[in-house]
């Protein structure tokens, strides 16, 4: 697929902007998830302003292509693509966990425009895009189903219960992105509960496999490109990130799975985004 | 006696009574409720025993077997039906709800889905199976969740109204059912209102001095237990609360008022159930005496359904016991 230079370059910025945001909200939320957002923000970049066919101002306009947050732990960064693409005022970002927010600790499909559905108890997000696939394909309707899931939750059960489904019924009309950034809260996770062989498990459940660097933008389009191409089965992309990815002391520590940062750290966290970890000046400075 | 306005089996006291079972009446019901097109059915390997094939048969193409995987079928379930379907799950209650309680809380209560959830083979009665697959905390599970509502039809009959009722009301309801054949209560002219109690028997020789609560096929034994009652000079009023979820609260409370004492029956735990739910209504507005005829905190096992009837104590004997009791409490 052909995209243009300085559009993957937009999107890079993008994806830059949507971390700045996510450090801003956790600062200010005293709570919540940093690696996973940070490690996501390429992939949010490439769904919410490169690969989705949405209208933001019509959240539900039944043509829309679908993206379901499995693991609900990451929405900051959802909020934050949400919140950019048009969905709602860059303004309520501010409120992320607070009392009265639409911008709930977990997202929920009734409080804010743009989600899909409700999730933070893992494993789930798959189950229901199989619903929605099947809502699909007997109303005969093109749009995609997109669903984000974690390394981590590959360990609940519900999980192998869908992909068994997916595979058996051929739901070629989902695509999964998995972020695979190898940590969960108590550790890494081939520590905690092996998941590999991943691939080779996806494989022999029936499905269209493809590995992408998940921070490099090009690859995520072309591997969902790919993904819409295959008739025959359902598509996972493990996309390989980096947990904490653009924040150099957060990066690949698990610590920083279910932490968000202090006044100083965010202070910090901000400053290495802003200047592209000291390669450029910041205008905030 | 009966209330005639509301066109009962005439033959309710007699050992003759045609009987069937409430899964039954779901599966006509789900065929009744097939003619719209979103309708869709779930089955996790139990296609039959959930009365689902007569649907499956007619309307194959909206009939889904997810195998045994009770989790993914509610999860499905909500997916399809925030996309504009009414999805129907399928299995026994000991594991839809039982096995998939979290699923069901969090993608169709909390996400409001538009799924209803057949929690099959409930109660002690399901017999040989044993405690394993008779349910009887579901009730107390399923009315705690916020945006849930629960019915628990009292014959086929019924059963197949509320069906086709559930589907035409969005959002998540629980329709509990059993297993065996059970009396028919209820004819086609009787009405079915979802949320609404239905007084089917006042006594009029005798003043009513105790109102008793029934819901599910157990009002069967209510009213045997009512009809002896009267012979002794007792008078009652029997109120199947086929809707557990909300509550008829107007009409549970002008009963309670006119007997002043209450008899709950249900297969059911007394722990959540139809009687904690009474419990919680009359504290709040009007307490009285109260007695709750069901299971008393233990598990069930294998038996027949009579012996286990008989074994727990869910009989019209013992609701004729605590209806004594609790007219003496008064």
């Amino acid at each position: 697929m052909f995209i243009s230079h300085k559009r993957i370059k937009d999107l890079y910025g993008v994806a830059n902007r949507l971390r700045e945001d996510v450090i801003a909200m956790l600062e200010k939320a005293g709570s919540g998830h940093s690696a996973g957002p940070l490690g996501t923000a390429e992939l949010f970049a490439a769904f919410y302003f490169y690969i989705l066919n949405q209208k933001p101002k019509e959240p539900l306009w039944p043509q829309r292509d679908r993206l379901i947050l499995s693991n609900g732990h990451i929405c900051p960064i959802q909020y934050a693509a949400l919140a950019r693409a048009g969905y709602f005022p860059l303004k309520k970002l501010e409120t992320l966990r607070q009392y009265g927010s639409g911008l709930q600790g977990h997202p929920h499909r009734k409080a804010l425009p743009g989600i899909e559905t409700t999730s933070g108890p893992l494993g789930e997000g798959l189950s229901q895009g199989i619903g929605m696939a099947l809502s699909a394909r007997l109303n005969n309707e093109k749009h995609r189903i997109y669903v984000v899931m974690s390394d981590g939750e590959h360990q609940e059960g519900n999980v192998w219960e869908a992909a068994m489904f997916a595979g058996k019924n051929r739901l070629n009309n989902i695509t999964v992105v998995i972020d695979r950034n190898n940590i969960q809260i108590d550790g890494f996770t081939e520590n905690v509960m092996p998941l590999e062989p991943l691939r080779e498990k996806y494989l022999a459940f029936n499905w269209n496999v493809i590995d992408v660097d998940g921070h490099n933008i090009e690859e995520i389009i072309n591997a969902v490109a790919q993904a819409r191409a295959v008739y025959e089965k359902p598509t996972v992309i493990i996309a390989h990130t980096i947990p904490g990815k653009g924040v150099s002391f957060m990066e690949r520590k698990y610590e920083w799975h279910g932490m968000p940062p202090n006044k100083e750290q965010a202070r910090q966290a901000l400053k290495e985004l802003r200047t592209l970890g000291g390669k450029i000046k910041s205008e905030h400075e | 006696m009966l209330n005639e306005s509301l066109h009962l089996n005439p033959k309710i006291f007699s050992k003759h009574v045609d009987e069937a079972p409430t899964r039954d009446g779901y599966g006509k019901g789900l065929l009744e409720a097939g003619r719209d097109e979103n309708v869709v059915v779930l089955s996790g390997d139990l296609e039959e025993s959930t009365r689902c094939h007569w649907f499956a048969k007619v309307y194959p193409e909206r009939f889904i077997e997810v195998g045994v995987a009770e989790q993914n079928m509610a999860a499905i379930a909500a997916g399809l039906g925030v996309s504009g379907k009414i999805s129907f799950i399928n299995s026994y209650a000991a594991f839809s709800p039982g096995r998939n309680w979290e699923q069901i809380r969090t993608l169709c209560a909390y996400n409001d889905s538009n799924v209803k959830i057949a929690g099959h083979h409930a109660g002690v009665s399901t017999g040989p199976d044993g405690a394993t697959h008779q349910a009887i905390e579901d009730i107390a599970t399923m009315r705690a969740m916020p945006n849930m509502k629960v019915v628990y039809p009292c014959d086929a009959i019924e059963a197949q109204k509320a069906t086709v009722a559930a589907a035409k009301i969005w959002g998540p309801i629980y329709i509990r059912l059993q297993r065996e054949a059970t009396p028919i209560l209820t004819t086609i002219d009787t009405p079915f209102t979802f949320g609404k109690a239905q007084a089917l028997w006042v006594s009029k020789k005798n003043k009513p001095e105790v109102l008793i609560i029934g819901a599910g096929p157990l009002v069967h034994h209510a009213l045997l237990a009512a009809y002896e009652l009267d012979k002794e000079k007792i008078g009652s009023v029997v109120l199947n609360s086929a809707t557990i979820k909300p509550l008829d609260e107007k009409e549970i409370l002008l009963w309670a008022k006119k007997t002043g004492a209450v008899v709950t029956v249900e297969e059911h735990t007394v722990m959540g159930g139809l009687g904690g739910a009474i419990a919680e209504l009359l504290v709040g507005h009007y307490p009285i005496p109260m007695e709750m005829v069901g299971i008393q905190d233990v598990f069930g096992q294998s038996g027949t359904p009579r012996e286990l009837l008989e074994h727990y104590q869910l009989m019209p004997k013992d609701i004729i016991t605590a209806a004594r009791r609790v007219i003496k409490r008064k």
